[in-house]
């Protein structure tokens, strides 16, 4: 038996071990908004396994520019998972093969050698596509600007203690604060509903103290914004809670059905 | 939607332990029965203004839940747009939770047979035929329609595929409708995760029994 030293290392090198791969990556192309868009075929050689997956569009885009090609467009700010922006369909799953994480933190070890990925960009009614992987996610920027915010006057910054909140609230109302927007829920889900995105953000200002006074009136207009702007009912299918990078849980949908209602019979206007 | 399956819900608990009386006359339980406790039940059921009031608010309840049923599944489709070439199958969510719609349809098609089979000969065409017990009360013996109906095959392959959807649609639809109602207790959540499993699973069984036992004559009017 060999010892936990030894084991462990033979796991590190498992998991770890540098090795190079050739792929093939279907993505998708689309010129415009309006434009017809089209799967085109693009083989990569020599992809290491420690690069992440935007590293490898980025690849592709460098050899595409100096054939004279249009580099992909695609969405990435932060590169380490918190800033929401990547945003692609990687072989049939929102933010590729691996649990709770982002686009940007997929590493290539994730795929091996003569791999086909199929990269699609959010499919929604309400993220239109702008230019190959590039969607419109503005909706969610009006869905947070119909409610999502605490706009009574709080103050100076006070004591930490000063406001007691009960920990298990605190706990989940952290949790729901991890959404970082990306819009993974409504790619995954069969009716592309927002409600865990909305639900998250319903749920992070109705568990503090800070979000009570406007708990009912933000729940009314961000709901009634989500279907303006499109999005489906949610049927708690419970694929959005299964692709969320962030692992918000599904339980928050619940919980603003559950202020909906309450406010739809016991709201003041 | 979440209301009118709860509702429903409601109705099958009494629709399957009505049915269920048809059991009382199994030969190890009480062969002598002949369908006696299940006729008298089904009597009381149509024979006063309570219970006949009542079938109009199923019926206005089984109504609502098929239209907005349909209404969210066609809206639905429409926000997805274009269709993902791979898609998410099985990795985010169950078959059955993605087919309520189609699920639901078999049931809608199954009813509008059920009906006409049973429901309509009992109550507006009353062309069944009487069966009186000790207090002279004289009643349909539906015992002998239904003994009647499940010596076809193909009724029963029907009353079996439509018991397999309703477990489905149950095994999404119970819990989901207490979601749906902003049940978001997790220890209630998960204890109603497991009774909607028990639920869906027991009430399809008992209702799949009943053609399977009349067609195999383990069950029979004398």
């Amino acid at each position: 038996m060999p010892s936990a030293t030894v084991r462990a290392g033979w796991c590190v090198r498992f998991y770890m071990e540098h090795y190079n791969m050739n792929l093939t990556l279907k993505v998708w192309r689309q010129d415009n908004k309006n434009a017809q868009g089209r799967f085109e075929t693009y083989p990569v050689k020599d992809v290491s396994s420690e690069m992440s997956f935007l590293e490898v569009i980025d690849l592709l885009n460098d050899r595409l520019v100096k054939e004279g090609g249009d580099p992909i467009a695609f969405d990435h700010d932060c590169r380490e998972g918190i800033c929401g922006m990547c945003s692609m369909y990687i072989n049939g799953r929102p933010h590729g093969p691996w649990h709770a994480t982002t686009t940007c933190q997929l590493h290539m070890r994730a795929f091996k050698d003569g791999d086909t990925v199929v990269v699609e960009p959010w499919r929604a009614q309400a993220f239109p596509v702008i230019k190959d992987l590039v969607t419109d996610r503005s909706a969610f920027d009006r869905l947070v600007q119909a409610g999502g915010f605490v706009s009574v006057n709080t103050g100076n910054a006070v004591d930490g203690n000063a406001i007691p909140v009960n920990k298990d609230n605190a706990d989940a109302s952290f949790a729901a604060a991890s959404c970082i927007a990306c819009g993974a829920c409504v790619a995954a889900c069969k009716n592309a509903s927002a409600s865990l995105f909305l639900a998250a953000k319903v749920s992070h200002l109705a568990l503090l103290p800070q979000g009570q006074p406007e708990r009912k009136s933000r729940v009314l207009s961000m709901v009634a914004q989500m279907d303006k702007e499109g999005f489906g009912s949610c049927t708690f299918t419970g694929a959005c809670e299964a692709v969320c990078p962030k692992e918000i849980s599904i339980t928050n949908i619940s919980r603003m059905h559950k202020d909906y209602l309450f406010a739809g019979v016991a709201a003041d206007k | 939607m979440g209301l009118t399956g709860l509702f429903l819900i409601g109705f099958l608990v009494i629709h399957v332990g009505l049915n269920a009386c048809i059991f009382a006359d199994l030969p190890f339980l009480n062969p002598s029965d002949n369908g006696e406790m299940f006729n008298r039940a089904a009597h009381f059921m149509g024979s006063t203004i309570v219970t006949r009031i009542l079938e109009l608010v199923l019926f206005a309840g089984f109504i609502l839940h098929i239209i907005q049923g349909y209404q969210l599944e066609i809206q639905n489709r429409k926000r997805r747009g274009t269709a993902y070439s791979v898609g998410l199958g099985n990795r985010g969510s169950k078959w059955y939770s993605r087919s309520m719609g189609l699920l639901g349809t078999l049931i809608f098609l199954f009813l509008i047979v059920h009906i006409s089979a049973f429901w309509v000969p009992s109550r507006i065409t009353h062309d069944l035929a009487p069966v009186a017990y000790g207090n002279g009360v004289e009643m349909h013996n539906l015992y002998l329609r239904m003994f009647e109906v499940f010596q076809s095959p193909l009724i029963v392959l029907l009353y079996l595929v439509a018991c397999a959807s309703l477990c489905f649609h149950l095994l999404h639809g119970f819990q989901s409708a207490f979601r749906t109602m902003g049940v978001h207790n997790k220890k209630y959540l998960t204890m109603l995760k497991s009774l909607g499993y028990g639920f869906a699973v027991v009430v399809s069984v008992l209702f799949a029994l009943m053609p399977i036992a009349m067609h195999f004559q383990w069950i029979k009017p004398d």
